[in-house]
């Protein structure tokens, strides 16, 4: 599906614009952008984009796949929704971005290392396992999904805001054995299963 | 005025032993003096928050809110569901929204659903908690019950993201909501004026994942709030309440600054106000005591 | 008219006039000073009652000259309307107890504001005489259009359909102008989504069917003398006959040439065969008439296509046009959808740095753009290399980055020039100094200029009427659009400003509506805006007239021409009454009936001067009537207080303000003189166009003038007023009270 060799004479063509349309969550609002760049000055992380969401619609229509899908910038998203409401075309940005990481997970070239496709991936695990979020788990692995060492350090690190919530009832160490889940585990999950097989289907298409 | 019924969706962060437990002790103990009887949808899963998009595609992801409207309408049928959690609040609207003018989207929905035994019709309304409370109630309904009005305390209405956007709270700004406020001036207390991060982001979930970013929007969150002159923070959203008050002793260090300000709930404030106790209020749950309302709430 | 003066002096006491003023002094100063024969006060003058208590002395007691001592000139002018008199107004109210606090300590230097109000109403009123229409006038309801393209062609039927026959002068050989080359026309109705027909068909077979309207194709006008209501025209047909007609107005509509792509050898255009305007697209389109459009080089259907935004426009560039032609970003828009509609597969990129697309539905039709996948880059193309296939090079503004497409063809948004014909002399002479020069040493200057006139005016001033910023025939008005700088001609469509054919349509209407009321006034010997109605117009006294040709040359609307000895022969109709004439004769020899260097000079002079003693200083303000006046009205309205020594006397124009007017105020012993003009230069205000500019180098001379006197040259000071400066006016008035008090008082007082 990677098509890396897309030439100087391809780049503004309408190719990668149309697989974003056809694929991407909410993808096909992607032409409408009128290049105000509202939304890059509305976003509280907008410094730490590499490419902020104006830019990466012009990227879409210039036709540069792999700088788009393989940048970490949407995943700098902290879903605030103040591109959405000040979005001039009614962009819905926020999902945008989120279609658009989504899309890169799907192919495989997405930033593996950024901490919050990282971080974003666990949560879906651990929801997706028991139809509820555990937050202790969801904590311990973050803390270690850099590796043990880091973990460790990290999770020091964390200590006395962990012990705060313990002390105030709000996280229970006792959740590591087991915790909240829905009763029907075996439906939703083969809800889920379902539902991911027919969106296959449709984006493979 | 008659028992008002809503079918309630708490979410993960209100479970017990999870991080926003006291939201939903403070709300219970709002509801029961404003006479709101809350029916918890049996068995009801995670919305995804905003941050289940990497693994979770478009479909899968308004499934999980889908089965929860579903389980709404078989068990709570007719009701309009409420949720106290901004996340849970905004995923379960968009699917609502989505699904309603998607035809195709709805239908494998319902052919995903159908795996779990549901299907959905999508019919019942999908509310915050806020909204039942100026809508369905009233400030001059919420102002009957006060019996001990917070005054003395400055506090900042720290709207945050999620509540105001996209949907909002009708008839309010996205930039200048005034909700929050007036639930403020309606508990007895002082809302700080012109609190210019009200509507500033934490980081969400990035405060996990991206620490020192989301801290540093923290950092402005709570300057603002001390420049207004509050003595403490309020807020709707479990997330908000969470990153503004645990990061404040990292942020301190990093800083050089000594912040130590209480963040509570609207919730929290209506409790105290309307007489209730410190732990009816859920007062325990602060990793910063709110002395404050903890004052009031013991005399 | 019999012309016995019988003056007649009310006196209001309404509006807290009674309480703040002792109106039985005011009387006195009518009768005693003023020489007013009849006086009367009563409690509301502008009501009913008051009305025919005038009204009645006028009928009966052969009251001529009425002068109202009441509110503003500006105020209650549909009560006080009377007919066959002259009206003066002493502006007691917003210009004296409005403005004055309400105290013991200060209602003596009220009331003497009061008294010399009444004085110098009563003295204008004696210098005034009720003027009468020249009787050079007759009503002539035809309409001279000239240009027969969309803008020419509605003109005709909206002025044919309220009555007044039209005669289209077209040069070219068919109507439809550059409309009827297009394919199809950006959109004018909701949704504004897609390209619509131009209609131009329809338009022609309605003026072809109208019996009202004449057309000449293939012919121009070669003459026009005469002014409004009797323009004289010579219609020329390329076959070498000419017919002279008579229009009472007349309409231009001269369109546009487009930019000449020849200036722009970095885009490769007249290199590669496949670079090509918007107007050669049209061409290209009309020729595929909806089928897959063809490129001119081999033939080949375009595949992709990249459309260069503002070649050679906005841009300061030698060769370059500095103005937004404010269509081609629809257009082009418009243009990509004849690709995209035909077949969505093709690929068109507009390359634009700001896009811009005006009117209603602009936006919309941008979006449809986007949602028919025309691709919009935010860049700047630096360079089109030759090729088999043009190759465009580009800075991509958005992705920082440069860049280079290669494609099928390449269209170049050029832009328009206005058909707007010959600079005037004043323009030509403004651009070359030994021109200036010469025509201040009042020789004659040959115009020399390669354009040809569009109109061949015979005017005094230059054959085309007068050019704003970028060549475009419009009058800079802020409020009057379609206007020229030569009464009853007036401009539409592309050639006042850049627009397309649907804002051109709309523009003609405005045009022929100002055209027909224009014919309609010339007939009765009124004004034009801003003086509307009014029925003075200029003489001169033709023993005094030294042949300067100031008046000629200053007269901001070409209304003088000159006679063979030199001297000036006026035009009245199309004089807009301003007295810029008046102001610019140095042996003071041009007077209009109702407004005279003696109706304002009286008046100066009659100013009570006390005693130099008395420390009270008299401050003369002199305001425009447009702007400076108004805003002077409305800082009394808001009850802004000024020095009760001012006394404020509303010109016309500055441009008309006699420098006698400044030289015997000073010598009859005022202490300051503070004059209060519109905004000059390039964003002008003024509403007789240069009239304030005139003021102020005339009134940079009076230092002379006050150096002979020993007066120190503060007293005598110029302000731009806008009319919205209302608590700037005030404040002048006022710092001009405080340099009297530090420079001392005029020794001139007698």
């Amino acid at each position: 599906m990677s098509d890396t060799n897309t030439s100087m004479v391809e780049k503004y063509r309408n190719n990668f614009l149309k697989e974003v349309e056809a694929n991407v969550e909410e993808g096909e609002w992607v032409k409408m952008c009128m290049q105000c760049g509202v939304c890059s000055g509305s976003c509280p992380l907008g410094p730490h984009w590499d490419h902020p969401p104006q830019e990466l619609f012009m990227m879409i229509r210039a036709g540069k796949r792999d700088e788009v899908l393989e940048s970490t910038s949407m995943w700098m998203c902290t879903s605030c929704y103040n591109c959405i409401v000040r979005c001039p075309r009614e962009l819905p940005i926020t999902h945008i971005m989120h279609g658009l990481a989504h899309y890169a997970t799907r192919l495989g070239i997405e930033p593996k290392n950024q901490p919050t496709r990282k971080f974003a991936q666990l949560f879906w695990d651990n929801l997706a396992r028991n139809g509820r979020v555990n937050e202790l788990k969801l904590g311990i692995s973050l803390y270690f999904m850099n590796g043990i060492v880091e973990g460790i350090k990290t999770a020091l690190g964390m200590a006395g805001i962990g012990m705060g919530m313990v002390k105030t009832k709000r996280m229970n160490p006792m959740e590591i054995l087991g915790g909240h889940t829905v009763k029907d585990k075996k439906g939703f999950q083969a809800m889920i299963k379902k539902a991911q097989e027919l969106e296959a289907a449709r984006v493979d298409n | 005025m008659a028992t008002k019924e809503y079918s309630f969706y708490p979410g993960c962060s209100s479970q017990e032993g999870a991080s926003s437990s006291n939201y939903l002790k403070s709300v219970n103990t709002m509801c029961e003096v404003l006479d709101i009887k809350l029916n918890t949808i049996p068995d009801w899963n995670c919305c995804s928050a905003s941050i289940g998009y990497c693994g979770g595609g478009e479909l899968p992801r308004l499934a999980l809110s889908a089965r929860n409207i579903a389980l709404s309408e078989q068990h709570n049928a007719g009701q309009d569901i409420v949720a106290t959690c901004a996340a849970c609040w905004l995923a379960t609207k968009e699917t609502q929204e989505r699904l309603e003018m998607d035809g195709d989207l709805m239908a494998e929905t319902n052919q995903a659903l159908s795996e779990a035994g549901l299907t959905l019709k999508n019919e019942n309304k999908i509310r915050h908690m806020v909204e039942v409370l100026i809508e369905d109630l009233g400030y001059d309904e919420l102002g009957k019950h006060v019996t001990k009005p917070l005054e003395g305390i400055k506090i900042a209405g720290y709207v945050g993201c999620q509540t105001n956007r996209p949907f909002g709270i009708e008839g309010e700004s996205f930039e200048n909501p005034k909700y929050l406020d007036k639930f403020i001036e309606t508990m007895g207390a002082e809302p700080v004026e012109k609190y210019d991060k009200k509507v500033s982001c934490c980081g969400g979930a990035l405060a996990f994942s991206e620490p020192e970013k989301s801290q540093a929007l923290i950092k402005d969150i709570i300057e603002a709030a001390y420049d207004g002159g509050a003595d403490m923070i309020v807020t709707p959203c479990p997330v908000c309440q969470m990153n503004v008050e645990v990061y404040q002793d990292k942020i301190n260090a990093k800083y050089g600054t000594k912040f130590s300000i209480p963040v509570t709930y609207y919730s929290t404030l209506m409790s105290v106000a309307y007489g209730k106790s410190g732990k009816e209020a859920g007062l325990d749950g602060q990793i910063i005591p709110a002395k404050k309302l903890e004052d009031i709430a013991g005399k | 008219m019999s012309d016995e003066m019988k003056i007649g002096a009310y006196i209001c006491n309404g509006c807290g006039l009674g309480e703040r003023l002792d109106s039985g002094q005011l009387e006195t100063t009518a009768t005693r000073d003023g020489k007013a024969q009849v006086c009367q006060q009563h409690d509301f003058l502008c009501s009913e009652a008051g009305v025919k208590m005038i009204q009645d002395d006028i009928d009966n007691e052969g009251v001529n000259r009425v002068v109202i001592a009441a509110c503003s000139r500006r105020a209650k002018t549909d009560a006080f309307n009377f007919e066959n008199v002259s009206i003066h107004r002493a502006n007691l109210r917003e210009g004296v107890i409005w403005v004055r606090p309400d105290t013991d300590e200060m209602t003596e230097t009220t009331q003497e504001m009061a008294d010399d109000y009444i004085r110098m109403a009563c003295a204008e009123a004696k210098f005034s005489k009720i003027p009468e229409k020249s009787g050079e006038q007759g009503i002539n309801k035809n309409i001279l259009i000239v240009g027969g393209g969309v803008a020419g062609m509605n003109a005709a039927l909206e002025a044919s359909k309220a009555g007044y026959p039209c005669t289209i002068v077209e040069k070219s050989a068919a109507l439809g102008g550059a409309t009827a080359q297009l394919y199809k026309k950006i959109p004018t109705k909701a949704p504004y989504a897609d390209p619509e027909d131009t209609g131009v068909d329809e338009m022609i077979a309605a003026v072809e069917a109208d019996s009202n309207i004449t057309v000449h194709l293939n012919s121009t006008t070669t003459n026009i003398s005469g002014a409004p209501g009797r323009f004289a025209a010579d219609i020329s047909a390329e076959s070498g006959s000419t017919e002279t007609r008579d229009f009472g107005a007349i309409v231009q509509a001269s369109g546009f040439t487009p930019y000449d792509a020849n200036q722009l050898p970095e885009f490769a255009y007249g290199k590669n065969k496949d670079v090509v305007t918007q107007m050669e697209l049209e061409a290209l389109a009309k020729e595929a008439n909806g089928g897959a459009i063809k490129r001119p080089s081999d033939g080949k259907e375009v595949s992709s296509v990249l459309f260069i935004q503002c070649a050679g426009q906005r841009s300061k560039k030698e060769g370059h046009l500095e103005h937004c032609s404010g269509y081609c970003c629809s257009a082009s828009i418009k243009q990509a959808m004849y690709f995209k509609d035909q077949n969505p597969a093709i690929d068109t990129t507009v390359l634009y740095t700001d896009l811009r697309t005006p009117g209603a539905g602009g936006e919309n039709f941008y979006r449809s753009g986007q949602q028919k996948g025309v691709i919009f880059t935010k860049g700047i193309a630096s360079e089109v290399v030759d090729g088999a296939n043009p190759t465009v090079k580009f800075k991509d503004l958005i992705l920082d980055e440069d860049n280079d497409l290669e494609v099928d063809m390449v269209v170049l948004a050029t832009g328009m020039v206005p058909n707007s014909g010959q600079p005037t002399r004043a323009e030509l002479t403004d651009m070359d100094s030994e021109d200036a020069e010469a025509e201040k040493a009042g020789e004659e200057v040959e115009i020399r200029v390669d354009v040809e006139s569009i109109l061949n005016l015979d005017y005094r001033q230059g054959k085309d009427v007068p050019h704003m910023a970028n060549g475009f025939a419009d009058s800079h008005f802020i409020c009057f659009p379609y206007e020229t700088q030569r009464t009853g001609i007036y401009t539409a469509g592309p050639t006042r400003r850049p627009m397309d054919s649907y804002q051109a349509r709309e523009d003609a209407v405005g045009a022929a509506m100002r055209a027909i009321s224009e014919a309609e006034n010339a007939g009765l010997g009124r004004a034009a805006h801003p003086r509307v109605g009014d029925l003075s117009f200029p003489t001169f006294r033709k023993e005094g007239c030294t042949q300067c040709k100031r008046c000629t040359v200053e007269c901001p609307f070409g209304a003088i021409n000159e006679d063979e000895e030199g001297y000036p022969i006026y035009n009245e109709s199309r004089c807009r009454r301003c007295g810029t004439c008046m102001g610019a004769c140095p042996v003071r020899v041009i007077s209009f009936e109702n407004y005279s260097v003696d109706t304002v000079g009286q008046q100066l002079k009659n100013v009570d001067i006390p005693d130099e003693f008395d420390e009270k200083p008299r401050i003369l303000v002199l305001a425009c009537e447009n702007d400076a006046y108004p805003a002077l009205d409305m800082a009394a309205q808001n009850r802004l207080e000024y020095s009760a020594f001012a006394r404020i006397i509303p010109v016309r124009c500055l441009g008309s303000t006699s420098l006698s007017w400044i030289t015997d105020s000073l010598n009859s012993g005022f202490d300051g003189i503070v004059l209060m003009g519109c905004p000059s230069g390039d964003n002008y205000q003024c509403h007789f166009v240069k009239g304030s500019l005139m003021a102020q180098e005339r009134m940079s001379k009076v230092g002379d003038t006050l150096e002979t006197l020993n007066l120190e040259k503060e007293r005598v000071q110029t302000f731009e007023i806008s009319i919205t400066d209302i608590h700037r006016v005030p404040q002048i008035i006022n710092e001009m009270a405080e340099t009297i008090e530090q420079i001392g008082m005029s020794p001139f007082k007698f």
